[in-house]
């Protein structure tokens, strides 16, 4: 119990903290368009003769491409290290909760102060282009809903565990750019799913990438996906992030001794 | 003046001398960057040839054309890196702890300092491999490499990194009025990514926003127009003129700027 009530605690404050920033997060958010932009070049693009997707289709997967990438960024690798190096981890290290959940409450409020300014640039979109207009059926903005909040947990995960190495290399957030690299490739951010050949697309699927980005963005643009497999997926990843992170955490903080010491 | 030049010179040479000796304290950075180069062009490959499918022509621009505006994204890429990176992103916490003052006090000239104080090894990779990529494009075609084509491309290669260095250098100035414009440089490289494509693969009302709002039409497009020979004298001097008057907007705002630094605490 008293647990949730710090969780809780900590949520308003970085919520009120994060609300101070509105601007910087309106600009984060603008930095999110790739998705829009790839919209456009695979719209204008003759794929008519080897993508079975229709324009319409292609635009409401990017669309949803674009809201599902908002809501799980992920920057904890940042400033985490920052605050290592900066020995300001110290003072949350004695405090009665893992820094874990400052970081993950920090992330949902900016998540949160995110909603109106995302559904800002939404409906810019649907003025200038009303045809592409479309509401997805409840259980698909349920089921995409829970995908993405899934997701983003093990998005988190990941990029919590390689924040580890932070507790022995001083510039071990350079680290991120890797991460980035198969996220951007082969999450379904540039291209969708359904192009990739087959070979690769296989390979995709073995790695939790598809299930970070494309998975919810197709259930949110209402086409035919495993829905089961899907969320399968996502709980064995999140699950095996958990068991490495919790390990890594354990070895880091044995190896971890406050700057200047 | 000359003397002035040649102090010039030296001062930054030795700038450069220790900023590199910092960062080859971070060797473990150079594997990192090399395997995101490699990562990053290869994963790039792969979308164009996802975008190409069975079509012969992207936009108008054939296989191994688009080769070289990838190349050259690529190029533009390391000098972000190395150059723009490094130096401009510091201009906000100068601004932040009321450091830039002593950049201010010194007998040199401030936007010089700020854009060129330090230089880091780490874009290197990619400027390399963006050359490999475009000369390997040129030897597959086997296309007659004519004088005048390489001075055109270079040419119009020094416009574009003018162009994408006036830009980086506008946003961040913005610091002196908004402490955390960091951001802002982010979506202008988080939007430049849409330099790897031809322009003309865009729909036309992209194609207008890219070519007179955000000039990425003239950082890849133009200057592979060039290297491949067909660049219209129409793009060619709006590239220039482009470049030329985005240059002194970035020094004539800078002055601006200025005037209403207040520094910290103040």
């Amino acid at each position: 119990m008293k647990f949730f009530r710090a969780l809780k605690a900590l949520l308003d404050s970085q919520y009120a903290l994060m609300l101070e920033y509105r601007v910087e997060i309106a600009l984060w958010a603008v930095s999110g368009l790739l998705p829009l932009i790839m919209l456009g070049i695979w719209v204008e693009v003759d794929s008519s003769n080897f993508v079975e997707l229709s324009n319409e289709q292609i635009t409401r997967y990017f669309l949803s491409a674009f809201v599902v990438r908002q809501f799980t960024a992920v920057w904890v690798m940042v400033s985490f290290e920052e605050d290592t190096l900066e020995g300001r981890i110290a003072p949350f290290l004695l405090q009665p909760i893992i820094p874990f959940w400052r970081y993950f409450t920090s992330h949902v409020a900016e998540q949160i102060t995110r909603i109106p300014i995302v559904l800002l640039m939404l409906i810019v979109f649907f003025i200038f282009l009303p045809d592409t207009f479309w509401i997805p059926s409840l259980l698909h903005i349920l089921l995409s809903l829970l995908s993405i909040i899934l997701a983003f947990w093990v998005r988190f995960l990941i990029h919590w565990c390689f924040s580890m190495l932070c507790f022995w290399n001083e510039r071990a957030s350079s680290i991120e750019r890797l991460l980035l690299i198969p996220y951007i490739f082969l999450s379904g951010l540039v291209a969708p799913l359904n192009v990739f050949p087959n070979s690769v697309k296989s390979i995709a699927m073995f790695t939790p990438y598809p299930y970070l980005l494309a998975f919810p963005a197709q259930l949110l643009s209402g086409e035919k996906v495993n829905i089961i497999n899907g969320f399968a997926m996502l709980i064995i990843w999140g699950i095996i992030f958990l068991c490495i992170s919790l390990f890594a955490w354990n070895k880091g903080l044995k190896h971890y001794s406050a700057m200047g010491a | 003046m000359k003397d002035k030049i040649i102090t010039t010179l030296k001062i930054l040479f030795s700038f450069w001398k220790t900023s590199i000796a910092i960062d080859m304290e971070y060797r473990l950075n150079f594997f990192v960057e090399i395997v995101s180069v490699i990562g990053n062009l290869s994963g790039s490959i792969f979308v164009l040839s996802l975008l190409f499918g069975p079509n012969t022509t992207l936009g108008g621009w054939s296989w191994n054309d688009s080769l070289i505006i990838l190349g050259l994204y690529t190029i533009l890429d390391g000098f972000t890196t190395s150059i723009l990176q490094p130096n401009l992103s510091r201009i906000v916490r100068h601004v932040q702890n009321g450091t830039l003052d002593f950049v201010l006090l010194k007998p040199f000239k401030s936007q010089l300092w700020l854009s060129l104080r330090v230089i880091s090894p780490w874009g290197i990779p990619a400027v390399i491999s963006g050359f490999i990529l475009i000369a390997y494009s040129l030897a597959v075609n086997s296309r007659m490499i004519q004088s005048e084509m390489i001075l055109l491309g270079s040419l119009m290669l020094l416009s574009s990194l003018i162009i994408l260095y006036s830009l980086w250098f506008l946003l961040s100035t913005l610091s002196i009025w908004f402490v955390k414009v960091w951001n802002t440089t982010e979506v202008l490289r988080s939007t430049l990514v849409a330099g790897r494509y031809p322009v003309s693969a865009y729909p036309n009302f992209l194609r207008i926003i890219f070519t007179f709002v955000l000039p990425i039409a003239f950082l890849t497009t133009v200057p592979a127009e060039a290297i491949l020979g067909g660049v219209s004298n129409v793009y060619f001097i709006g590239s220039l003129v482009f470049s030329i008057f985005l240059f002194t907007s970035s020094i004539l705002f800078w002055r601006f700027a200025l005037r209403y630094y207040t520094s910290a605490s103040s």
